[in-house]
């Protein structure tokens, strides 16, 4: 038995040190191979829509589904060492402001899934975490998402990526710390406040490294399996948009100049639903033809941030009043930002 | 013995529940399995990611879905 596990324990070694030189490997090759394939294999020819559009999916797929994988694994693996309890624990005492950066930043690296949305939200709430706090975290887990920020990374550069990073961590700490201000716990649900949860002692989930190595390669099964299609389909949109499209054909619809842009692209996206390896193929292909990147980034965040179907979800906690007041700022904060990107750049 | 499933009904839920009822049918386990969808029943365990696996009022797992060989371990008191 005890050498069973420890065979187990070195393959768990083993693997990713084998698979990562590989990964690396792969990926800097790409484009060579990617070109190989267009030129030699399928004899494609040169400089028609086509081809460009062609080369573009041969290249983007397989390059977005590789950074895909790594970090998500990377993500499963750093998951593994927070939990929600754990960060219950250390916004339990926190006041406005200071809770709500920490709630925002936490939101980045604890596990979430929406479905968890409504018992994390009670668990949060009775324990004592403040209604702002507990918004801070709930704004910014689906909005900063890693598949997003690695898709940035990967296909714009890490300014980019850092500034997705840090004005989602800014509308998540101004619209909680809103909210908190405003003092709208009376528009929760009754009930929520007058129900105690129990706190049985639940035994915390301890992770040998071998069982972090699996858990990153559970998240890799479990959200590569599901997100690859969108991905597939994100590309081929996008290539569709790189090979035919005009160049500046966004420019007067979503450029600079427009003003109202910003407002309609993240209205547009709150109905929307997508998640993020799905939209930022067409986010690449809408700033290559001239959009400009607070229009896009505000409607990728409204996108991914705000979905209604998951603040339908949130109806069984909170009054109405409340979701719109949430929506609104938040939404708001997503406009701030296009904008202030549009002067920037 | 109580197997008691707390979920609101995700994807993950449902999946999790059809796995500990074959699990407990195909070892003929004597077991009484039991959906909870109700969300105050579901917080007085604690839990706040679902679905969450309760056998005899005890959290045996949150916010994942174990593998078989673990569930049937659990079930047998191990």
């Amino acid at each position: 038995m005890n050498n069973e596990t420890l065979k187990l324990k070195k393959n768990k070694f083993l693997i990713p040190a084998i698979l990562l030189p590989l990964w690396f490997l792969l990926y800097l090759n790409l484009e060579k191979l990617a070109i190989l394939i267009v030129d030699s294999l399928l004899k494609l020819p040169q400089g028609n829509h086509m081809t460009s559009a062609i080369s573009f999916f041969i290249f983007e797929v397989p390059k977005v589904l590789l950074l895909l994988i790594l970090i998500v694994f990377v993500v499963g693996v750093v998951r593994t060492y927070f939990s929600p309890e754990r960060t219950r624990k250390i916004l339990g005492g926190k006041k406005l402001f200071a809770g709500n950066v920490s709630a925002s930043l936490l939101g980045i690296v604890t596990p979430f899934c929406s479905c968890s949305a409504i018992p994390l939200f009670l668990g949060f709430v009775e324990s004592g975490v403040p209604l702002g706090v507990t918004f801070s975290f709930l704004i910014a887990a689906p909005m900063i998402n890693e598949v997003a920020l690695v898709l940035l990374l990967g296909l714009f550069g890490w300014k980019t990526a850092l500034m997705y990073v840090s004005t989602g961590l800014i509308i998540a700490m101004f619209s909680g710390f809103v909210i908190g201000k405003l003092k709208l716990e009376k528009y929760v649900e009754d009930w929520v406040y007058k129900t105690k949860a129990g706190h049985p002692e639940i035994e915390a989930v301890k992770f040998s490294f071998a069982q972090r190595i699996t858990s990153g390669f559970d998240a890799v099964k479990e959200i590569v399996g599901k997100v690859w299609i969108y991905v597939v389909i994100g590309i081929a949109v996008g290539a569709g948009i790189h090979g035919y499209v005009p160049e500046n054909f966004m420019a007067s619809l979503m450029g600079k100049s427009v003003w109202w842009s910003v407002p309609v692209a993240v209205v547009i996206g709150i109905p929307m639903y997508s998640n993020a390896a799905g939209i930022i193929p067409i986010v690449q292909a809408l700033l290559e033809k001239g959009a400009s990147l607070g229009t896009v980034l505000a409607f990728m965040m409204s996108v991914i941030g705000l979905s209604l179907p998951e603040t339908i979800i949130l109806k069984k906690v909170l009054k109405i009043k409340l979701i719109v007041v949430f929506i609104s700022i938040v939404a708001s904060g997503i406009v701030i930002v296009g904008y202030l990107f549009n002067l920037i750049y | 013995m109580t197997v008691k499933i707390l979920g609101t009904g995700c994807k993950k839920c449902q999946t999790l529940e059809a796995k500990v009822r074959e699990v407990v049918q195909q070892n003929n386990i004597n077991a009484e399995v039991e959906k909870v969808t109700d969300l105050s029943a579901i917080m007085s365990y604690g839990i706040m990611m679902t679905p969450g696996l309760v056998i005899d009022e005890k959290v045996k797992s949150y916010g994942i879905i174990p593998k078989d060989d673990q569930i049937l371990s659990w079930l047998r008191g191990e």
